[in-house]
């Protein structure tokens, strides 16, 4: 593959994407893909602080008398799981590392939680950041003990003499090992050595000695007095989890179609060996011989956040009501901090469906023209305060500013003859059909030079081809 | 040019589907309170329970000498003296979740509350179906903007589609035509599937569009946003479409504060719309095709709040509506007042049970498949 098709390749999955002034000063490979892995810890993305959260918290509110402020107050913090969402998503168009906040994402859809409650999600969110791209062990461990999780999974509840198995099972099912490496009394034992895990109204982790259960468990094969952390070490050293890890984070990375099963098991080898080493993993997974092979480009379907990141890389956007940015979200069927399950989101073909894909469509000429679209959300019922919200039929996206600049004058260098061709080249990372640009071209408004790069550019990215990457 | 599956229309029997049974699901989203909606009204306890905002005796439409219905049910009322209502009480799952979403969830995908599924009982229909031809998705409908859980299937996704006019604008631009028309010519699985779903968009959306122009009812249709729903779906079945499902949401039942007024009104929208749809089938002699179900995640709390209003609860009212009922009226009583489960009602029925009956008895297909397991039928088809 050529460099060029290379760096967009690696771009458009290890990031969001590549503006065009990147993509025609490509990198070395080997320099573009060192240049994606931070060399420090990032620094944490802070919306609320301690004492911000002590005043909002359960115990803060239940010190407030009247029943309607409480209500109103724990509304309004809830409500800035927004924020939070819009700082994220600021983070992930902005970072000079955009691997680290991918790699985030992912984790996110990983170890899915959907709590309502931004402190935690920060706490969580932050995790995902420090220790996303660090050892897997850290990282779940971190993760388990975090107050999101532990409210998510009910593992407050889980108590000695009424054990509560759901995080005990998540963590073998969906975290770990995946099904059919475990049984119903694994699960049983293993609740019973996360019992006591809890966490105070700071949101630090406490152990509750009175509620764990010291006796012998039998776990996987093992016995003995395991407490969680025994449970996590066991899990880590099993080589299914480094399996299981591997392949789907060769799935998120790499592939929607089909997974190399040779190059999975070399590559999980290879991560177990490191001892869990996530950042050694996502080398090896961008150097593979697998990774640059015809097959990969085109082969995955564009997150909503891939999707709504990317036009920004391509056309900068701003947004003058950035709640339009979690509309949007919704509407596509990625909503940060409310992924639809434990497990996260589907993803691959599951983001298209026949409305979905023409909200997709749509949106080009929605972002970049006329500012709305057709599209009416359905009522997700956690108005918990007694309000309908009555949504508009046309979602108005306000304003939203597209700054063009550098985009025409890089496509106003380039030969007008071959610009179709190469525009297609840049905008996506596999060869689309001459019949397609053709398309493209006899729906594009030719009234001038400037109007033709910019309905180009918008027929292209209305392309059904324009999902994948 | 391509013909869509809804185009095909009746090509004689095919695999068992072309019974002419439709079923229009009807999801009351918010979790409706069902106690005020099927009323108690010779219970002491439930007028104990909601000193503010009980039905009271004078206002309930009385349909038993203990049981009736919200005031603003004026249309289904009637359908329930003329045998067309069948009401199944007390519909639930065993430990209830309180979460929206979680419940709603479990409704849609037919799970237990123990366990996730990924995929919808309508979309596992669409799986279950073998009718040679990829084009199944238009077997069942959603009229709205985006696809609900309860649609997808593993393999085969229904159709959302929420006002023909506004699918057509977006889905029917001449650009989007052409490239729809390129269907075809795809090798590779993601493309293949993404203009292939462009397509099934494009000819939906003109097929809709086209079939909503032509057809005028026999009656008025409300004018809301649920009254313009049901005339859509009523032009598709007399067009003799081949959609079989149609999944229909009506929000605004999460009433914590100032149920009276919230809930009278959300339930007058319902009953306008229902009972418009009901007399236009009977007009063109098909309600007896036709089954309506409607649910909702949860009900409500037995006791009301401070507020006005009432706090998530669980078991519920389901209502099936149909002129070709084998047994309408009360399926069963409503949960017991004074038996109750942390406040809330013990639930009878699992609502997996009314979706084997309607599987099984009136689609036709076979529920266990779809379900995984088998479920005691009920007798109202």
């Amino acid at each position: 593959m050529e460099n060029l098709q290379l760096n967009l390749l690696l771009y458009s999955r290890a990031g969001f994407g590549l503006s065009p002034t990147d993509y025609s000063e490509p990198k070395e490979f080997g320099q573009a893909l060192a240049s994606l892995f931070p060399k420090a810890a990032p620094a944490d993305l802070e919306l609320i602080d301690r004492q911000d959260w002590m005043d909002n918290s359960p115990k803060a509110l239940k010190a407030m008398g009247d029943d309607e402020t409480r209500k109103q107050k724990k509304k309004e913090f809830d409500k800035r799981t927004g924020d939070l969402n819009l700082l994220w998503v600021e983070a992930m168009t902005r970072s000079s590392f955009p691997l680290l906040e991918k790699t985030a994402l992912f984790w996110h859809g990983h170890f899915a939680t959907h709590i309502n409650n931004p402190y935690f999600d920060q706490l969580m969110l932050n995790i995902f950041r420090k220790k996303g791209m660090g050892n897997f062990k850290d990282l779940l461990l971190a993760v388990s003990k975090s107050p999101a999780m532990l409210q998510y999974l009910n593992n407050k509840q889980n108590k000695k003499m009424h054990p509560n198995e759901n995080f005990a099972r998540e963590v073998m099912e969906l975290f770990t090992l995946g099904r059919g490496n475990y049984t119903e009394v694994d699960v049983k034992e293993a609740a019973r050595a996360f019992t006591g895990w809890s966490f105070d109204d700071e949101g630090n982790f406490v152990f509750k000695y009175k509620q764990h259960d010291d006796g012998s468990k039998t776990f996987l094969g093992r016995t003995g007095n395991f407490n969680g952390d025994d449970i996590i070490n066991i899990l880590c050293e099993k080589k299914e989890t480094a399996d299981w890890i591997t392949r789907k984070i060769y799935r998120y990375f790499v592939s929607d179609v089909e997974t190399d099963n040779g190059v999975v098991r070399h590559l999980a080898g290879r991560f177990y060996d490191s001892g869990l080493d996530i950042s050694a993993l996502l080398k090896d997974l961008f150097s593979s011989r697998a990774f640059s092979s015809d097959k990969i480009a085109g082969s995955k379907v564009k997150s909503p956040i891939d999707l709504l990141i990317g036009y920004g890389k391509v056309v900068p956007l701003s947004f003058g009501n950035p709640q339009a940015i979690i509309r949007l979200q919704k509407i596509l069927g990625q909503y940060l901090f409310n992924p639809p399950n434990v497990a996260g989101w589907a993803g691959g073909k599951n983001w298209i469906n026949s409305a979905s894909l023409v909200a997709r469509m749509r949106l080009p000429q929605a972002l970049y023209g006329s500012g709305t679209l057709d599209f009416e959300l359905k009522e997700s019922g956690d108005d918990a305060g007694g309000k309908i919200h009555m949504i508009d039929k046309t979602f108005k996206l306000g304003k939203v500013e597209a700054d063009w600049s550098a985009y025409l004058a890089y496509w106003m260098s380039q030969p007008r003859e071959r610009l179709p061709e190469l525009m297609a080249q840049y905008l996506f990372t596999f060869p689309i059909a001459p019949s397609r640009i053709a398309d493209a071209q006899q729906f594009a408004d030719k009234s001038s030079p400037e109007a033709w790069i910019k309905s180009l550019t918008l027929r292209f990215m209305e392309l059904p081809e324009y999902q994948l990457c | 040019m391509f013909v869509p599956g809804f185009l095909k229309a009746f090509q004689g029997e095919q695999a068992g589907l072309s019974n002419g049974k439709v079923l229009v699901v009807v999801q009351l989203s918010g979790g409706n309170d069902g106690l005020n909606t099927v009323v108690p009204y010779r219970n002491d306890i439930y007028y104990r329970s909601r000193p503010k905002i009980a039905i009271s005796c004078n206002e309930v439409l009385k349909a038993t000498d203990d049981l009736g219905f919200h005031p603003a049910l004026k249309g289904i009322h009637r359908l329930f003296a003329d045998g067309k209502v069948c009401v199944v009480n007390g519909v639930g799952y065993p430990n209830p979740d309180r979460s929206h979403f979680r419940s709603m969830d479990i409704w849609q995908t037919g799970s237990d509350a123990g366990h996730r599924l990924d995929t919808g009982w309508v979309g596992r229909v669409l799986d279950s179906l073998e009718r040679g031809d990829a084009q199944r998705n238009d077997f069942a409908l959603e009229l709205d903007d985006s696809l609900s859980l309860a649609l997808k299937g593993e393999s085969v996704n229904g159709l959302a589609v929420r006002d023909a006019d506004r699918f057509y604008r977006a889905a029917g631009g001449n650009y989007f035509k052409q490239l729809a028309a390129h269907a075809d010519e795809h090798n590779d699985d993601l493309p293949n599937y993404l203009y292939k779903t462009l397509r099934d968009a494009t000819t939906s959306a003109e097929y809709l569009y086209s079939r909503s122009k032509l057809y005028t009812p026999a009656n008025a249709y409300p004018d809301t946003d649920l009254g313009k729903k049901f005339k859509t779906i009523s032009s598709l079945i007399n067009a003799q479409s081949e959609t079989r499902v149609y999944y229909v949401s009506h929000g605004g039942f999460d009433t914590h504060a100032n149920q009276a007024d919230r809930q009278q009104k959300q339930l007058a929208i319902l009953d306008d719309a229902v009972t418009a749809f009901f007399d236009d089938l009977k007009s063109n002699g098909r309600d007896k095709d036709v089954m309506l179900m409607g649910f909702s995640e949860f009900g409500r709390r037995v006791e009301e709040n401070a507020g006005g209003g009432t706090d998530h609860g669980t078991a519920n009212s389901v209502f099936l509506i149909s002129g070709g009922l084998a047994k309408p009226g009360f399926n069963n009583q409503v949960p017991r007042l004074d038996d109750l489960d942390e406040g809330d009602l013990r639930y009878a029925v699992d609502f997996k049970q009314v979706y084997a009956t309607l599987l099984d008895n009136w689609l036709p297909c076979n529920s266990q498949d779809v379900l995984g397991k088998k479920y005691a039928k009920l007798d109202f088809i």
